[in-house]
């Protein structure tokens, strides 16, 4: 888990205080136990659902989008009674990603899933979901494709402290458990078989529900929109999200996924025509689904094509009825793809809307560029800047770029320090190399140990050393 | 409430001026945050409220509320707030067909141009209590957005309606105020939604309208709001004054500074 931690994945920071308190045990360091049973959950009232947890800032109950880095965006996770909207990609490449990682998740965290498509069976969406990575070898898996160091100790394992070895294990190793808010899911697998026939789960496909006769309705939603909605409010009030009989079973979270809205397989025109008839079905739709969310315990995924609807006024007022406004860019096809900048995303990621519950203010981040990448296994989100400041690196000598990095140091760009060094630095190099076009002389013969002790200001302090020894091998 | 902006608007919950129409707008940033300061400053200024809420539930705006000294729930219990909860009884109206007409009936019908029954509500919940003398100071209409009426495929002429008609009941019959919010589309170019704000705009009296900033996301400045007074309160006041703040909002109050002047670059 320390080395998990320690690569920034985030993982670590869901282990809460409050958990660690109420275990009498040994250190305060230890993972939470699985929180299913309900058996050590002594006075938390709000955390005695799996797979959730309550927001810091407003109170609410939150569940996990499935994506760890997602959810810190988000101010922690999707609150329940919400509804996300993701704005797909031009191709559809990434944002069904995002639509699995959350349906696995509620797979995983035990949820009842409601899948809802125009396009594809339900049933076949969810043989399609991620594997999650189990406990022990998700910080296999994480070392190797979050954290890309060429070094040869990143197999092994990071020792913070070496008594917490001789502490008796106390992770479950096994299926996932719901223990941990958010789980990281491997997409060169599907997900076990079994653990789909455990689930509990709705399926909407709306050519089947074509056949059923055609009831005249006076209102003006499309026909489709209306099915989905009667469909969901049936599984709401039958399964008692709702609350309406709570005596019945355990609560649970019900998780709606709801594929391409919009789209024309859905029978509606607004992506092919700008001044459609019934421009006002999808946004009604929106608001009926919005009310039946806000009144159970739910949580909702929608994916819509918004670069297809013809009118924009349509995309602004999608825009205020959803909750979570999340946008996917990618560079397949743009200019972008060949930037220098890009060169190891594939695409940007908008945070677009985050709502505001029960708070005047939102919990908005303040990290703005973020582009995201699809790895091997892992999707993965990060900050451009991150990558901007690694060309630099590239640029300029080791260390230099750090001093630049200081927000308080003299060195920024363009101040007369910054210059004075860029120069200094030139020259060294141009007389060095007439040196050695001179005298003829190999590289690695001016490297001696006596010439680099004496050599100018120690700026550079990492491993390039030794691959350019010649450049502080200059006698002042 | 908001004890800055009350400065600012020079109004306090003793003296609140009657018979105005307050249009609260925003572009490209989130003005709800005046609508809770509007709520809790009748509801503290002892005004009877009737307040349809159509985007957000009542338990939201009762935990802001809270926040900002004021308990809706107390409120409603004791008479002086009447609420209409849309994202509920919306749900209701469209899956139980009722015999009684509904404020939210337009929801039914595939083409709603009819915004009557609301109008029926709002008229029924502000009127004056006959038995004795009043017990609320003055009626007030709060309406959370209007913009969403379009959505739900309301017109936009049919909305305009709706407003003439409860001024002409709640501003000029009742001596109340209306504080309705519309959102800017800006650069959607929503028709239906500039007809209904610059409907708006003309008929106001007071417009506040908030903007996010040109320049992006900013930590410390949040937006900055425009008030424009469209009649001089004082016939001595000069006309049409316009005046742009930024402002900041914080956990349970907002702070406003003039431009270019906020705490953190200072």
């Amino acid at each position: 888990m320390a080395a998990a931690a320690t690569c920034g994945t985030g993982a670590g920071s869901t282990a809460s205080v409050a958990s660690a308190a109420s275990k009498s045990k040994v250190t305060s360091f230890q993972r939470r136990g699985p929180r299913a049973s309900g058996t050590d959950s002594g006075g938390l009232r709000l955390v005695s659902i799996a797979g959730t947890r309550p927001s810091v800032r407003n109170g609410q109950l939150l569940v996990s989008t499935g994506l760890p880095a997602l959810d810190q965006l988000l101010g922690g996770g999707l609150a329940v009674g919400t509804v996300l909207l993701i704005e797909e990609d031009k191709y559809n490449i990434y944002s069904p990603l995002l639509f699995k990682y959350f349906l696995a998740e509620g797979i995983i965290s035990g949820h009842t899933l409601l899948v809802a498509s125009a396009k594809e069976d339900p049933a076949d969406i969810l043989q399609e979901l991620p594997a999650p990575l189990l406990d022990d070898n998700c910080k296999k898996e994480l070392d190797e494709d979050v954290c890309n160091h060429k070094t040869p100790e990143s197999n092994v394992k990071m020792k913070i402290a070496w008594r917490y070895q001789l502490l008796p294990k106390m992770e479950q190793i096994g299926p996932v458990s719901s223990s941990r808010f958010g789980h990281y899911y491997d997409i060169s697998k599907r997900i076990p078989q079994e653990l789909i026939e455990a689930s509990n789960w709705h399926g909407f496909f709306l050519p089947e529900k074509r056949s059923s006769p055609l009831k005249v309705e006076s209102c003006s939603l499309t026909h489709g929109y209306l099915k989905l909605l009667q469909f969901i409010q049936n599984i709401i009030y039958e399964e008692g999200f709702d609350g309406s009989n709570p005596q019945k079973k355990k609560k649970n979270i019900l998780r709606i996924g709801i594929q391409n809205l919009g789209s024309p397989l859905w029978g509606d025109d607004i992506c092919c025509t700008e001044n459609c008839d019934n421009s006002h079905s999808l946004t009604k739709f929106l608001y009926l689904l919005r009310g039946l969310l806000r009144t159970s315990l739910s949580a909702c995924i929608i994916t819509m094509p918004t670069h297809l609807i013809q009118n924009k006024a349509i995309i602004a007022r999608v825009t205020n009825l959803s909750d979570t406004v999340v946008g996917l860019e990618s560079f397949i096809g743009s200019e972008r793809e060949t930037n220098p900048l890009y060169k190891d995303y594939h695409g940007l990621i908008h945070i677009r809307q985050i709502p505001r519950l029960n708070n005047l203010i939102c919990d908005e981040s303040d990290v703005k560029d973020l582009a995201f990448k699809l790895k091997r296994k892992l999707f993965t989100i990060e900050w451009v800047q991150d990558n901007y400041l690694r060309q630099e690196r590239n640029i300029y000598p080791p260390g230099f770029s750090y001093l630049l990095k200081q927000k308080d140091s003299a060195w920024g760009e363009g101040s007369l320090q910054h210059s004075t060094f860029l120069m200094s630095f030139l020259a060294k190099a141009t007389a060095f190399a007439s040196r050695l076009v001179r005298h003829g002389e190999p590289l690695k013969q001016t490297g001696s140990g006596r010439i680099r002790q004496a050599a100018g200001p120690r700026l550079w302090h990492d491993g390039r050393r030794q691959e350019a020894p010649g450049f502080l091998g200059i006698p002042p | 409430m908001f004890p800055e902006l009350n400065n600012l608007l020079n109004i306090t919950p003793d003296r609140a001026e009657q018979g105005k129409l307050t249009l609260l707008c925003d572009a490209k940033t989130d003005g709800s945050f005046l609508v809770h300061h509007f709520l809790s400053f009748y509801l503290k200024a002892n005004c009877k409220v009737c307040f349809v809420a159509l985007i957000q539930s009542f338990s939201h705006y009762n935990i802001v509320g809270q926040k900002l000294g004021v308990s809706l729930t107390s409120a409603r219990e004791r008479g002086q707030l009447v609420f209409l909860e849309g994202l509920k009884s919306s749900v209701d109206v469209f899956f139980q067909a009722n015999e009684e007409p509904h404020p939210l009936q337009f929801l039914r019908e595939a083409n709603p141009g009819n915004l009557q029954p609301l109008f029926e509500f709002v008229r029924e919940a502000l009127k004056p209590e006959e038995n004795g003398e009043a017990a609320w100071r003055c009626p007030v209409l709060l309406v959370d957005d209007l913009s969403l009426l379009l959505s739900l495929g309301v017109g936009a002429v049919a909305v305009l309606d709706f407003v003439h008609y409860c001024r002409a009941t709640v501003c000029w019959e009742l001596k109340g105020n209306m504080v309705v919010l519309v959102h800017d589309s800006g650069d959607a170019e929503d028709e239906e939604n500039d007809i209904l704000l610059n409907g708006l705009s003309h008929q106001s009296h007071l417009i506040l309208r908030t903007e996010g900033l040109a320049t992006g996301f900013c930590r410390d400045v949040h937006g900055q709001l425009r008030i424009l007074w469209r009649r001089p309160s004082q016939p001595t006041a000069p006309r049409d004054r316009s005046l742009t703040y930024q402002y900041k909002i914080q956990d349970k109050s907002v702070s406003f500074f003039a431009k270019g002047m906020s705490p953190a670059v200072l």
